[in-house]
């Protein structure tokens, strides 16, 4: 018989510390219990996936107010629903992916880019990079606010690193609170700068003026998604702790470092292109691994598509409600995020 | 210390027989064991409350004497200050009730980090304001200002907040680390439903909206400081009489029990009386996340004592003193006036995360 190796890395002990209250200890993915199955019965929900995931955008593709079908239809085609589909994939990707890998670095299920206070300071480094060089052009608002969510995302690991803290439910707490201490600065500065309108469109996502000539720089987080998957495997090694990880021959901090700089990149190219997606990068990975288990590297895929999916869901809804008009997908993302994430949370302290 | 012992009772218990013992200048003194431990605290104490006092009113005679052209004692004098103690009087309310929420509500859920602002009592009322527009339509917008619409508002919130908060509290979840999360979490989805159903109205009832239903501090909802204040004041009052049970909250939920305290039912009314307070400021002023956690923080710092007969009257007067300098430096120094509860955020927010590092551990 032969081992597989990633079923022994999905089995052992997520964490090493003393567990505290409201940690997911011992259970047991399904996946896991289950014999071993055959290529074909691990291959077809995978297909069923994406099939589904091709509908969707096919779907994406056809909804709106211009109707394809009429005289002009395949040019506006061109210049608005393929960007614009294009971007709703690379974005949902590209941030439930960032959700799970700061998941993993943290050791935390409630972590990522929105619960951080990385989006916020994205958003910090775009308005800082505005003020200091006026009429910027997209790439240098882009540089701005990735050096921000680097550095943001950074001290949130150092203050990880030095405080002790007794529940998992602190972590997301202390970064929802430094976000706000950093949303609080840019409002003051774009107060000072007379910003505050323009801050208040940029900073709710919206896939709205995704139009062709406008998105081209999202492609950017492409090199991103396909990092992760081949370094896949460090995270989940780097998720076991800093101690399992060195043992095994991982150089942790240079994985920490890397994996935060993808972070950074994704969170600040979608910042500055759409603008923030609440709570999607943690709402996908735990649903997955629900149903899933741990695994890394098999799960990839799918957070990849529940990703795509609900970031097309939630604005296929935003398009249709008040239709000629729009409402900015975070809206729905924070709406139906804050839901899950509650069930989430409940459905775990009643069973835990 | 220079002092004898005999000076400081209360840091040893003393034995049964003695008062009689101690003869009798000090015969009151040897079995108290009051809010002080010294009598060194005593004094610091009644610095801090004169120190306090003094920027206060400093700060008030600022505001009110500033830049005020006219001749004193004229009648455009009296109509200038008139305008300004209009302010003051929302900034005094804004105070009392966010200090004494925010103290009680620590002592209640047993940690000194979050306060209802971060657990989404404000969300939560701008969201039923919000809905009741919504589903009234423009035309709500005239019907729902005035008294008792208001009150009504407060009072729907004010239900909502009990019940979700004592469902959360209740067995299979009575963790406060989960309930703060799920706080902190409602509180993020409440407002994008608020946002949400904005976007829904059409924007020329949503512009009414706004400027009917949410205020900020130098633009405040002044209408209803008339029947805001009473109601702020009854309720600091009525927490202040239950001061002697929140020092016994704050030895936790077994010890409160021992003591023949009904543990879950302080709870509830404290979250009652929170909720209601939370509902007036929003009204007036419009949320403010970090004012409560700046003005507890501070008060716990200045005081050394668990007694909340002395902790309260110092957070709301280090409220009133924040509020009134921070106004008065940025409205008459710097001439920013409605940055101030932004200030006021960013400077609550650096003191939240300083508190939590030096912490070390939550």
């Amino acid at each position: 018989m032969t081992l597989d190796v990633r079923h022994h890395v999905a089995d052992a002990p997520p964490r090493l510390e003393e567990p505290g209250r409201g940690d997911r200890v011992c259970w047991v993915p399904p996946a896991v219990l289950r014999p071993e199955r055959t290529r074909w019965q691990r291959t077809w929900p995978l297909l069923v996936g994406v099939v589904v995931t091709a509908a969707l955008i096919v779907v994406s593709l056809f909804v709106g107010v211009y109707d394809v079908g009429a005289e002009g239809g395949r040019e506006m085609f061109a210049i608005t629903r393929v960007p614009r589909t294009v971007a709703l994939v690379l974005a949902g990707a590209s941030m439930a992916m960032c959700g799970l890998i700061m998941q993993l670095m943290t050791q935390n299920r409630f972590v990522e880019p929105s619960t951080t206070g990385t989006t916020e300071w994205a958003g910090l480094g775009l308005l800082v990079t505005m003020v200091l060089v006026p009429g910027a052009g997209l790439v240098t608002r882009m540089v701005g606010a990735i050096l921000f969510a680097f550095v943001g995302t950074l001290v949130f690991f150092l203050f990880l690193r030095r405080v002790r803290l007794q529940s998992s439910l602190i972590v997301p707490i202390v970064g929802i609170m430094l976000g706000a201490v950093v949303g609080a600065a840019s409002t003051f500065l774009a107060l000072q700068t007379d910003m505050l309108q323009q801050v208040g469109a940029w900073f709710a996502g919206s896939f709205t003026s995704v139009v062709r000539g406008r998105y081209e720089l999202l492609f950017l987080v492409l090199i991103v998604c396909v990092a992760v998957f081949v370094i896949a495997d460090r995270f989940t090694v780097a998720g076991l702790g800093k101690d399992v990880a060195t043992n095994v021959g991982l150089n942790y901090d240079a994985v920490i470092l890397t994996g935060v700089a993808m972070v950074a990149v994704a969170t600040g190219v979608v910042t500055v292109v759409i603008g923030a997606l609440p709570f999607l990068g943690l709402v996908v990975p735990n649903l997955v691994s629900m149903v899933r288990g741990d695994n890394l590297r098999t799960n990839l895929p799918w957070v990849v598509m529940v990703g795509v999916w609900i970031v097309i869901v939630c604005d296929l809804i935003g398009r249709t409600v008040i239709a000629p008009f729009e409402v900015p997908i975070s809206l729905i993302l924070g709406l139906v995020g804050a839901i899950v994430f509650l069930a989430l949370l409940l459905r775990q302290a009643k069973h835990g | 210390m220079a002092e004898p012992l005999a000076t400081a009772p209360g840091r040893i218990p003393a034995p049964p027989g003695g008062a009689t013992a101690a003869g009798p200048v000090e015969a009151d003194a040897p079995r108290r064991s009051g809010a002080f431990v010294t009598a060194a605290d005593r004094r610091r104490y009644a610095v801090v409350v004169a120190v306090l006092a003094a920027v206060a009113v400093l700060s008030t005679a600022g505001v009110l004497l500033w830049g005020n052209e006219a001749e004193p004692g004229s009648r455009a004098f009296w109509m200038i200050a008139r305008m300004r103690v209009e302010s003051l009087g929302v900034i005094g309310i804004v105070a009392l009730c966010h200090s004494f929420a925010t103290v009680s509500f620590h002592t209640v859920t047993g940690n000194r980090i979050i306060t209802p602002s971060i657990m989404g009592f404000e969300a939560l009322y701008t969201a039923v304001s919000t809905v009741a527009v919504y589903v009234l339509g423009a035309a709500g917008v005239a019907v729902l200002t005035g008294v008792g619409p208001f009150l009504a508002q407060a009072a729907l919130m004010v239900a909502l907040a009990t019940a979700l908060y004592s469902w959360l509290l209740s067995r299979p979840y009575g963790s406060v680390h989960l309930m703060l999360l799920v706080g902190v979490v409602l509180g993020g989805g409440l407002a994008a439903l608020s946002t949400f159903m904005h976007r829904l109205l059409d924007p020329n009832s949503f512009d009414l909206l706004s400027a009917r239903l949410f205020g900020n501090i130098s633009n405040a909802r002044t209408e209803y400081v008339a029947i805001a204040a009473p109601i702020a004041v009854v309720v600091c009052a009525l927490l202040w009489l239950r001061s002697r049970r929140l020092n016994t909250v704050a030895l936790g939920a077994d010890a409160a029990t021992n003591l023949g305290l009904h543990h879950r039912r302080e709870l509830m009314v404290t979250l009652l009386l929170v909720s209601v307070l939370m509902a007036m400021t929003t009204a007036l002023v419009g949320p403010m996340t970090f004012l409560g956690f700046l003005v507890a923080t501070l008060a716990y710092s200045l005081v050394d004592t668990h007694d909340h007969r002395f902790i309260l009257p110092v957070a709301a007067l280090a409220g009133y003193a924040v509020l009134t300098s921070a106004y008065f430096v940025l409205r008459h120094v710097f001439y920013a006036g409605g940055a101030v509860t932004v200030v006021i955020e960013l400077i609550g927010g650096i003191t939240f995360l300083v508190v939590v590092m030096r912490k070390g551990r939550l």
